[in-house]
């Protein structure tokens, strides 16, 4: 029986791509291990290997086809004695269907996630949204001195009348260190497979055509040594970028950023600093497990010294990344691989930058206030648009800076709101949202009808299992259902 | 004063340091010299046989990974083996009953060869209940307490120190076990290693320190991320002996494998055995591999494939047949076959494992 071709998954965050050429056409004999196709993802084009000996009966995708959708037939091979006729009664697909977990639904797991929750709460203190029916507090009754400025800052960041363009979070990034490579001589990008290999995320790519491998470094796998020479590099009067292959790799350097890089300024009495970037994707991707799926955001927002920044559009990116690069001091700047390939509309300006320690209002709103950041940010959204329906109008706050916090707008929103949700990927014990709550509580007390809530990532390390790695980080039911906890309405 | 005079002779005193240190690392080469690669081990038919069967397994066991992977079975990252076979298989053959293992990400070959079964590891990799850790570690990171395979690890040299601390722990309760610890030519060069080295010197832990050298980190060749090019030489300052290996001819690797064994267990302490190997296929799955030509990826296939060399010397030297062959390839099949199956069929695991495993729960009160 002919066996479907499909469109192969190629890496762990692929869901479709272009099939940019077909190297073997109808009639010809392939064996196992020879190229067929070529196909490019957002990442890299790749060449497609067979699996099975036979012939190439029939093309089913043609060439220059964008979108094709990862196991989608491409194409049919016929078997050794197989002519075209045997095509008629179809073809066996080769893919037994995805695993169990992709079809099933979010309820279903929601579910199950439920029934653990008491169990949660024994053993690890539990997602504050579990224990909410416990400690429900009256919701009439009080009455809120008046916000101070119940609008909150708006301040419009972009000049009106500007030209908005369409790039992707990856574009954006590397458009930035173009800029200020060009900007300032002293501004170099240092880190693994960043230059001939265009970056293991693609992020680099092109900046050693244009920039040379004196700026564009390639580094041995030497995390804890490179991170301590850019330290080294920037006290000696150079500006540099280190790029980390993810954040995971930077706990082998972390003794240096923060040892070396945070604390300089202060030990040195102000007389010298540490100016420079680490940068590199953080938090989970997808089905990466425990070693390879950590937000680091509260680890470094902890240290003084630091500047912490995990931004959520292309927009933010680019204007934070440029702002990271001239900042002073040492910018911890936290990306997200998922978020690489999703496009924004971003001011088409010569030089677009965003000032560190500012939060964004992404949406307003009178009945919530919901707090996110970086990834964090697309349950925000999506919750925002869902609670619309149901009547909640909530404002939704990207912190974009995590230290230095802005507070004072996230505050403002509170006043006006009176109920506040924190939504992150990380851990929940120590969390951002643990640090955003108790500001609250401190500053805006006799204005909440309702506690903080915060949605985290489960408090477990991260699953290798489609199923539990669903489970284990946060979702947009659980922002929902957090947000209807704290307006009472369920 | 001191200083200026210092200064002033330190042209010449220069100059004659880098002939005695010349001198010197030669004389520390000298002392090693014992330490040159062993001739490769004799076989007899059935050490054929074995290495054949069990590096043909790996090799399968990989492809139908690689299937599967683009079948979306398998997640995350997934790095494949292939080509690096006999060094493993050599090196299991070389090893005793409780001697430990433990290496990186790119360990299935390593788990089938220790005698983790393909089921399991399989099942691992499409992240079913049945795999090594119940689907909750992945590819990269799998374990089997019974087998003495310490891990799969995702932190590119965390694995260095770890092994050292197996080794330790030998010495410790005074068994004559050895600790095999893999890793990459690029993890040679994280600063874990040679602090890892120092100890084990100094405390003379058994320790065998497996560099697989196989041209690459992701995209990176040996030479452009390592001064020293000759891994294991990489011991010299810390008086680890050390040398190269043939890391594609299964019998090299089994003498060199043999020979470490011996020096640990005698006491000697740590050893390094770097094995010239090579992978052929990407560094993982979703990798374009732009940095080698596939001519170099062809030329390592047929010239020095570490199967196909067991595979003459089993018909042109030992006589068996092309049928005889047939049936361990078909032995093999089948056995991967079913592994796939089965991971395929599977369930994932139960919600509620989300949030076991995190604490161990029974506190011992007394030593045992
Ligand atoms: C500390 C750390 N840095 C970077 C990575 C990303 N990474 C995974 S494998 C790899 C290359 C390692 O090459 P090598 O040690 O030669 O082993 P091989 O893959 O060739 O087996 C890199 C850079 C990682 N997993 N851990
Ligand atoms: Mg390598």
């Amino acid at each position: 029986m002919p066996t479907e071709i499909l469109m192969p998954a190629l890496s762990p965050t692929m869901e479709e791509g272009t099939l940019a050429k077909w190297v073997k056409k109808v009639g010809d004999a392939v064996a196992p291990g020879d190229v067929i196709a070529e196909i490019e993802t957002d990442k890299a084009t790749m060449e497609v290997e067979a699996v099975d000996e036979g012939t190439i009966g029939k093309i089913l995708v043609d060439e220059g086809s964008e979108g094709v959708k990862v196991n989608a037939p491409i194409a049919i091979l016929l078997a050794e004695g197989e002519d075209e006729s045997a095509m008629e009664n179809g073809a066996e697909s080769k893919s037994r269907g995805a695993p169990a977990s992709a079809a099933e639904d979010t309820s279903a797991t929601r579910e199950t996630d439920e029934k653990q929750s008491s169990k949660a709460e024994a053993s690890s203190g539990g997602n504050a949204v579990d224990d909410m029916s416990a400690r429900r507090v009256p919701a009439e009754g009080k009455t809120h001195p008046d916000p101070d400025d119940p609008e909150g800052d708006l301040a419009q960041e972009i000049p009106e009348g500007t030209e908005m363009v369409s790039v992707t979070v990856r574009e954006a990034l590397r458009d930035a260190m173009a800029e200020e490579m060009r900007r300032d001589e002293r501004v170099f990008v240092m880190g693994e497979e960043v230059a001939e290999y265009q970056g293991a995320y693609k992020i680099t790519q092109g900046l050693l055509d244009e920039f040379g491998a004196r700026r564009v470094v390639d580094t041995p796998i030497t995390e804890h040594g490179f991170a301590g020479l850019g330290v080294g590099a920037a006290f000696g009067g150079l500006k540099p970028i280190v790029e980390f292959m993810t954040f995971n790799f930077a706990m082998q350097a972390i003794d240096q950023i923060i040892n070396s890089a945070a604390k300089t300024l202060y030990m040195a009495g102000g007389q010298m600093g540490c100016p420079i970037v680490f940068r590199g994707p953080n938090g989970a991707a997808a089905r990466v497990a425990a070693q390879h799926s950590q937000d680091y955001a509260a680890w470094y927002s902890h240290v003084p010294g630091l500047k912490v920044v995990q931004p959520y559009t292309a927009a933010d990116y680019k204007g934070l990344l440029k702002s990271a690069i001239r900042d002073p001091n040492p910018v911890i700047f936290l990306e997200n691989e998922i978020l690489y390939g999703h496009s924004f509309e971003i001011p088409k300006l010569d030089d677009w930058t965003v000032p560190i320690g500012k939060a964004r209002i992404h949406r307003k709103g009178k009945d919530v206030t919901i707090v996110s950041f970086g990834i964090g940010m697309t349950y925000a959204v999506k919750a925002a648009e869902e609670l619309a329906k149901d009547g909640i109008d909530a404002e939704v706050i990207d912190l974009r800076t995590i230290r230095p916090m802005d507070l004072p707008t996230v505050i403002r929103s509170v006043k006006k709101t009176n109920r506040c949700v924190t939504v992150e990927e990380g851990f929940p014990q120590s969390s951002v949202g643990a640090h955003i709550a108790s500001e609250i509580m401190a500053q805006a007390f006799d204005y909440l009808d309702a506690p903080v809530l915060k949605v985290a990532g489960k408090d477990v390390p991260m699953p290798y299992a489609a199923n539990l790695e669903k489970l284990a980080l946060p979702s947009v039911k659980d922002v929902i259902d957090a947000v209807k906890a704290v307006t009472y309405r369920d | 004063m001191a200083a200026k005079s210092n200064k002033s002779g330190s042209d010449s005193a220069s100059a004659k340091s880098a002939t005695t240190r010349e001198g010197s690392a030669r004389e520390i080469v000298k002392t090693l010299d014992h330490f040159d690669a062993p001739k490769p081990a004799t076989f007899g038919k059935d050490d054929e046989v074995r290495a054949y069967r069990d590096m043909l397994l790996i090799r399968r066991f990989e492809e139908k990974a690689g299937q599967l992977y683009g079948m979306g079975f398998i997640g995350g990252f997934c790095h494949l083996y292939i080509g690096q076979e006999a060094v493993v298989v050599g090196m299991q053959m070389a090893m005793k009953e409780g001697d430990e293992v433990v290496t990186g990400y790119r360990d299935h070959g390593h788990m089938l060869a220790t005698g983790m079964e393909a089921r399991g590891v399989m099942a691992e990799l499409t992240g079913r209940r049945s795999g090594y850790s119940k689907g909750k570690g992945g590819s990269m990171h799998m374990f089997s307490k019974e087998k003495k395979f310490f891990g799969g690890h995702g932190i590119v040299g965390a694995q260095v120190p770890i092994g050292t601390g197996l080794a330790f722990s030998n010495v410790y309760n005074k068994t004559d076990a050895i600790a095999i610890t893999y890793f990459g030519d690029g993890a040679a060069n994280q600063g874990q290693v040679y602090e890892s080295f120092n100890m084990a010197s100094l405390w003379k832990l058994p320790v065998v320190y497996v560099i697989e050298n196989n041209r690459y980190a992701m995209g990176t060749s040996v030479s452009r991320a390592s001064a020293e090019t000759n891994f294991a030489h990489r011991g010299l300052s810390f008086k680890i002996p050390g040398f190269q290996v043939d890391g594609m001819d299964v019998r090299a690797v089994k003498a060199a494998g043999d020979l470490a064994a011996e020096h640990c267990r005698s006491g000697e302490g740590p050893i390094i055995l770097e094995m010239m190997t090579y992978r052929y296929r990407g560094h993982s799955m979703s990798d374009p591999a732009k940095y080698r030509t596939r001519d170099e990826v062809q030329k390592m296939r047929s010239e020095s494939d570490p199967i196909e060399q067991v595979k003459k010397r089993l018909t042109e030297d030992h006589g068996m047949s092309e049928d005889e062959v047939k049936a361990i390839d078909k032995e093999v099949r089948d056995i991967v076959a079913d592994a796939a199956d089965f991971a395929q069929n599977d369930p994932e695991p139960d919600a509620s494992e989300l949030w076991t495993d995190i604490y161990a729960e029974d506190i011992p009160q007394a030593a045992e």
